[in-house]
């Protein structure tokens, strides 16, 4: 297999409007005769669905949740980028293009980047004229803030909530298109299978998770929009429900997955508490634009925090990174808080956390300007802690927040399966080895609202796609697939709860596969995941019938699947020996502690095919090119 | 703490429901409401039994997607807090908890705790909108909206839709869910051309779907755990009031 990006030629400016003129268009007429699968109804898939409505397609939509608008976008909270240039500040398409591939750490596709931020303003108009109430300065005109270290203030924000208002303002546009009959909602439906005829996606299967019936539904392309793979790691910022299980049965039927290894870890999270604990809770980065990061000096110091004087603490990241200080990119924030705990001077209970101290910021702004600030997360802090962040310092810890990796996809979202597209944070494309604070709401949207209108139709236009419908064999062979493993799943009978075997996957990949890797440590990762992944199909336990709304046997198919991902994730990050973004390989680092890139050996995506549960897979490497922006060491001292 | 439950089971949709004895072992003080049942479903599983089912996502307050009465309040005691950010330090060792689902004829059990909260979905998709389609807006500063209209329609967009609101009024009236969307569009100048339309087209579909009227008692400002004011229903009362006088 040859991966083809399919990047159009041309300098770098013009290709997606080049690429635009030159893709085929569906007359009008005919594209009602065109279906459109979307799964998934996040920022990218409900986007997607409204704006394939709204052209005129024939749009299923399907997610797991009661209501499309639940999709986990609606947790975002910091912001959207947009390269506007509203505040005269020397912002531009090129500059969020140049800082997009730079943070990226230089392991994203350049033509890709740059569309995004050619949409990027498009995305804004879009979500104006839809009744998002965006932040505004008192002169009416939209209000924009620095976020995650940029230097120009390019961040569009609706309070704490942007995720939440782009998510209700895409959910209703597709709303209004399920009123227009050209999108039909299929909601707590949870996609099980790929079909594909001739080679070509044409359909899937579902499980209604209501009534338990396994449903197929045909089409003339599949767009998944199904979001990361961070609860692989048990523990993470994201839903408890969000899984890989679309994305990976969708490998399983030939798709290549790409840079799985390349995850995010979010620097400032509420530390776990213990065992019980079902996900963590993000506090928004803008904390460390007031608060001082430190740990004691003295290992082992259990004293309170404010008995530890002044000369007996370590603001570490001040100290070592003076020109950015507490402001430096999450990777490294998080690997430093990591180093500080490993070197025992964690704080905490645990010892599993540092101190976000704003003691000098209320010094010297007073505590009304603070809560005026950030009032809603230290009300949220107090209420999940029972501490109170205006007295003691909170206490922070990394934790898996974002998925850089996905499914491999071209210029046109479309992975090795031809007619299966991918959207969002599901594909790999846009972010590299390490996303920008305020990318993510903008990639979802931009493939939903501006990408995949334009792509998809040169795809039914330029595709001899015969008619289907359920009857065909291979819808039939794949529900019985489906069904054989649900009924594996349920017949184990063993003892061992979901939960826990979900547990001990994640303290797998959080101790081995997590902020810094080894050799050593990925190896033994890889022994011991097939060894779990035996473990539970001889022993889970999945009461309950496949008749009806059953939440552990979803939750055992989720996890059943994770068991396989996680082999892959790991191998990934074994095969990559160097450091990049959120990949830390500890052989691979520079003499005082940072990533070390390697151009010569690891400048390119890796694309794996699947070959069977438990077998290699096969490696596929699509050289990246830099043709604008030139890899260079990021340097934050 | 060594806590006693009461919950809700039942079935199907169709099926005869019941309060069952529960005990919950080992709760620590830090965990939170939701994560208090994954523990007893956690133990119900290692018996082949049942779990019981119940709808979360986020865990963090925003999705809407959690949806419990406990001991007879949606979400529980604490204000403007979804159940899933409710903590278990809320609670005394041997406290007996009820917890049950959203009752109204508009949310139809599906399971235990799990209701239909589609209504809402048609309420939404009968106007709760701009219709504009893709492309072609004009740009994001072509239309100044003063900071304060922007913050007060932000005031109203921030429900979360999680039908506390409903569960929580003795007429199951959906009238705070529909007047928030109603006030942040009729807010902005961007949902004014719609206006009447919309107010008129939410509220017949509301009335279709089965939720009650009002009768002002605020309950469900009470309960809601973004704590959206009633000040929205009045607002929404003037809207429908303007569309039908402007319908003549």
């Amino acid at each position: 297999m040859t991966l083809d990006s399919k990047i159009p030629a041309g300098p770098i400016a013009e290709k997606w409007d080049r690429h635009k003129f030159e893709m085929k268009l569906v007359n009008p007429a005919n594209k009602r005769k065109f279906t459109i699968i979307v799964v998934g109804t996040g920022l990218a898939g409900a986007s997607a669905a409204a704006s394939l409505g709204e052209l005129g397609y024939n749009v299923l939509s399907f997610c797991i949740q009661d209501s499309p608008r639940r999709a986990h976008s609606i947790a975002a909270q910091g912001g959207i980028n947009a390269a506007k240039n509203y505040q005269n500040d020397g912002d531009s398409i090129y500059r969020l293009f140049y800082d997009t591939v730079k943070g990226g750490d230089y392991r994203s596709r350049e033509a890709n980047v740059y569309r995004l931020a050619q949409v990027s303003v498009d995305i804004i108009d879009q979500c104006v004229a839809q009744g998002v109430p965006f932040a505004r300065e008192y002169g009416g005109l939209l209000d924009n803030r620095s976020f995650g270290g940029a230097q120009v203030s390019r961040t569009f924000y609706a309070r704490g909530q942007t995720g939440q208002q782009l998510l209700l303002g895409a959910y209703q546009s597709l709303m209004r298109q399920v009123h227009e009959k050209s999108v039909r909602m299929f909601a707590r439906r949870e996609m099980l299978d790929l079909v594909l005829i001739d080679g070509n996606a044409r359909g899937i299967v579902v499980r209604n998770l209501v009534t338990g019936e396994i449903e197929k539904y045909a089409a003339d392309a599949v767009c998944l929009a199904t979001g990361g793979y961070g609860t692989v790691y048990y523990l993470s910022t994201n839903a408890v429900n969000s899984n890989v299980t679309a994305a990976w049965r969708a490998h399983k039927r030939g798709a290549l997955f790409a840079n799985p290894c390349f995850t995010q870890i979010h620097p400032t999270c509420i530390p776990v508490s213990g065992d019980h604990q079902s996900k963590l809770t993000l506090m928004s980065e803008s904390l460390r634009n007031d608060g001082r990061v430190w740990v004691p000096k003295q290992k082992g110091d259990r004293r309170s925090p404010e008995q530890i004087p002044e000369e007996e603490r370590d603001y570490y990241l001040e100290r070592k990174y003076p020109s950015f200080g507490n402001l430096v990119p999450r990777d490294v924030a998080s690997r430093n808080a990591k180093q500080a705990c490993d070197d025992g001077r964690g704080v905490g209970e645990s010892g599993l956390a540092v101190y976000l101290d704003f003691k000098d910021a209320i010094k010297r702004l007073g505590p009304e300007v603070i809560k005026e600030k950030y009032g809603n997360l230290f009300h949220m802090y107090q209420k999940i802690t029972d501490e109170n962040p205006y007295e003691v310092p909170m206490r922070i810890y990394p934790a898996i927040h974002y998925t850089m990796g996905g499914l491999w996809v071209d210029y046109n979202l479309m992975s090795t399966i031809p007619g299966l597209h991918v959207l969002g944070e599901a594909n790999f494309s846009d972010h590299g080895a390490n996303r920008l604070g305020a990318s993510a709401l903008m990639q979802g949207l931009a493939d939903g609202y501006f990408v995949i209108p334009y792509t998809i139709g040169h795809y039914l236009a330029s595709t001899p796609l015969p008619k289907v419908t359920t009857d065909h064999d291979a819808f039939k062979q794949a529900a019985d697939n489906v069904q054989q493993r649900i009924n594996t799943l349920l017949s184990v009978k063993g003892n061992r709860g979901i939960r826990e075997i979900h547990r001990e996957l994640g303290r797998i990949m959080w101790d081995d596969v997590g902020m810094a890797r080894t050799q050593e440590s990925l190896t033994r990762a890889l022994t011991e995941i097939p060894k779990l992944r035996e473990e539970f199909w001889h022993s889970v336990s999945v009461p309950g019938s496949p008749d009806n709304l059953n939440q552990s046997l979803e939750y055992a198919g989720r996890v059943a699947d994770y068991l396989e991902f996680a082999e892959l994730l790991a191998l990934d990050a074994l095969e990559r020996r160097e450091s990049c973004g959120g990949h830390f390989r500890e052989e691979s680092q520079t003499p005082d502690g940072e990533a070390l890139r390697d151009d010569e050996h690891y400048s390119y995506v890796a694309a794996w095919e699947f070959q069977g549960v438990g077998k290699r897979p096969e490696l596929h490497k699509e050289e990246l090119v830099f043709d604008e922006v030139h890899p260079t060491q990021r340097s934050y001292k | 703490m060594r806590l006693n439950l009461k919950i809700w089971r039942q079935a199907g949709p169709n099926a005869a429901g019941r309060l069952v004895d529960y005990v919950a072992e080992n709760v620590s003080p830090d965990m939170s409401f939701l994560e208090m049942l994954d523990v007893v479903n956690e133990s119900l599983l290692r018996k082949g039994e049942e779990s019981i089912a119940f709808d979360s996502d986020c865990r963090e307050g925003i999705c809407g997607m959690c949806s419990l009465v406990v001991n007879g309040v949606p979400h529980g005691p604490d204000r403007g807090t979804t159940v899933c950010q409710l903590h278990m330090r809320r609670f005394k060792d041997g406290d007996t908890i009820t917890i049950e689902p959203w009752r109204a004829r508009a949310f139809p059990v599906v399971k235990d705790l799990v209701v239909d909260r589609s209504a809402f979905d048609r309420i939404i998709a009968a106007g709760g909108y701009v219709s504009i389609n893709c492309g072609g807006a004009p740009d994001g500063n072509a239309i100044p909206i003063p900071k304060d209209v922007a913050e007060a329609a932000m005031d109203s967009a921030q429900c979360i839709a999680c039908g506390a609101c409903v569960a929580a009024c003795k007429n199951a009236s959906a009238h705070l869910f529909m007047s928030a969307k109603i006030s942040q569009l009729a807010l902005l100048p961007q949902g004014d051309a719609e206006r009447e339309r919309r107010v008129v087209a939410m509220i017949e579909q509301a009335d279709a779907e089965g939720f009650g009227s009002c009768s002002n008692e605020a309950e469900c400002e009470a309960v809601c755990p973004k704590e959206i004011p009633i000040s929205n229903i009045a607002k929404m009362t003037r809207e429908y009031v303007r569309a039908v006088l402007a319908a003549k």
